[in-house]
């Protein structure tokens, strides 16, 4: 970090601090928004917008963490990337799965409900 | 070095060089938990997957009661606290949650004070974060007792029978996987916690005999504090597919 050599010891703890107290600011005001939606969701409302913003909101919380807490996003660029870079597989686990659970579904119960499963016809025509 | 006349030009290949500009430690600890993470998606996917097996409840959610035939919602099976009764949804997890937020900010300021060597301040936030992680593993220990013994009334399972809590082959909630998931996946975290809280200790003595004092740095407090971390980490997605979805 170069911008540090011009900063005292003591102003780089004050903007140390006042960085951590951010992180945790945000972190407590998403995990209380995914309680107020949690329980006063209406109804009405599809619950699949509901569990993308959870899913949203939760990638938001891991993108703080690994980047601030974990000091990841200060680290050589290549060590972001690989670690990083290997967590594209699992967009393949958790698609083949999905698409998996909702045909088994599909096999046992004979319907279609899941978002999956009205999506991989689509996929599989 | 100087000894040999070669090139004067320094190559990456000559030696003495962090690969990544991080120590082997430090980048080992990251490969670590590369895999670990690799292991905790396949579990989180694969309840995903077994959650697409088992048909959701589609009905009107404040007349949802516990039935073997579909998945249950969260807020109804995580409804209690200790010590007192009546229906208080996701109020336990929701203060679970916050814990281990918490301890892992105490965490993020013992490394600080780790790169400024001050040895005191080290110890003090070393030690809230260990309370910080016995509180957490205090209340999943309550959280299991209470899942497993089950709720008062009960819910019937067959005709004619009423099963009360969980175990690994039915329970009051839901489908029979339901319960064996929730077991494997929070026991799972559950023992990384206590992993961290164990080696915390250990680091943490080591901090108070002056170890890191005589080795001139507190690298090794940082390294405890990445598994720390990653420990919240897994609890952030952990809470979102158990607990919200």
């Amino acid at each position: 970090m170069a911008h540090t050599e011009e900063l005292s010891p003591e102003e780089l703890e004050k903007a140390e601090n006042k960085n951590i107290l951010r992180v945790t600011l945000i972190l407590s005001i998403i995990t209380l928004f995914e309680f107020a939606f949690a329980l006063l969701w209406p109804d009405e409302i599809s619950r699949t917008i509901l569990n993308i913003s959870f899913l949203v909101m939760t990638i938001a919380k891991a993108f703080f963490i690994v980047s601030e807490f974990m000091h990841l996003g200060h680290e050589a660029k290549s060590l972001i990337q690989s670690i990083l870079i290997p967590l594209v597989f699992l967009v393949w686990l958790i698609i083949a799965l999905m698409i998996e659970g909702s045909s088994i579904m599909e096999a046992r119960f004979g319907q279609s409900e899941s978002l999956f499963s009205s999506i991989s016809p689509l996929l599989f025509a | 070095m100087a000894t040999v006349a070669v090139s004067q030009k320094q190559s990456v290949w000559d030696g003495g060089n962090e690969p990544m500009k991080a120590s082997y430690g430090k980048l080992m600890m990251w490969f670590f938990l590369l895999s670990d993470a690799f292991t905790f998606s396949a579990l989180l996917v694969s309840y995903g997957m077994i959650r697409f097996m088992h048909p959701a409840y589609e009905g009107v959610r404040s007349e949802y009661t516990f039935s073997p035939e579909v998945w249950p919602i969260p807020d109804k099976v995580y409804s209690s606290l200790p010590f007192v009764s009546g229906e208080y949804p996701l109020v336990f997890v929701g203060i679970m949650t916050f814990i281990l937020i918490i301890s892992s900010v105490t965490m993020v300021l013992a490394v600080k004070a780790g790169s400024r060597k001050s040895q005191a301040e080290v110890e003090k936030w070393m030690l809230w974060t260990i309370i910080g992680g016995i509180a957490f593993l205090g209340c999943q220990a309550w959280e299991w007792s209470h899942f497993i013994h089950g709720t008062h009334h009960g819910s019937a399972v067959a005709e004619g029978t009423t099963f009360f809590g969980a175990n690994l082959t039915q329970n009051q909630y839901g489908p029979p996987l339901f319960a064996a998931l929730f077991f494997f996946i929070t026991g799972f975290h559950g023992l990384h916690v206590t992993s961290g809280v164990i080696i915390n200790i250990i680091i943490f003595y080591n901090v108070a005999v002056g170890v890191y004092e005589k080795v001139g740095h507190y690298e090794m407090v940082e390294k405890v504090g990445l598994y720390w971390h990653f420990v919240d980490l897994v609890w952030v997605f952990v809470f979102t597919l158990f607990y919200l979805i």
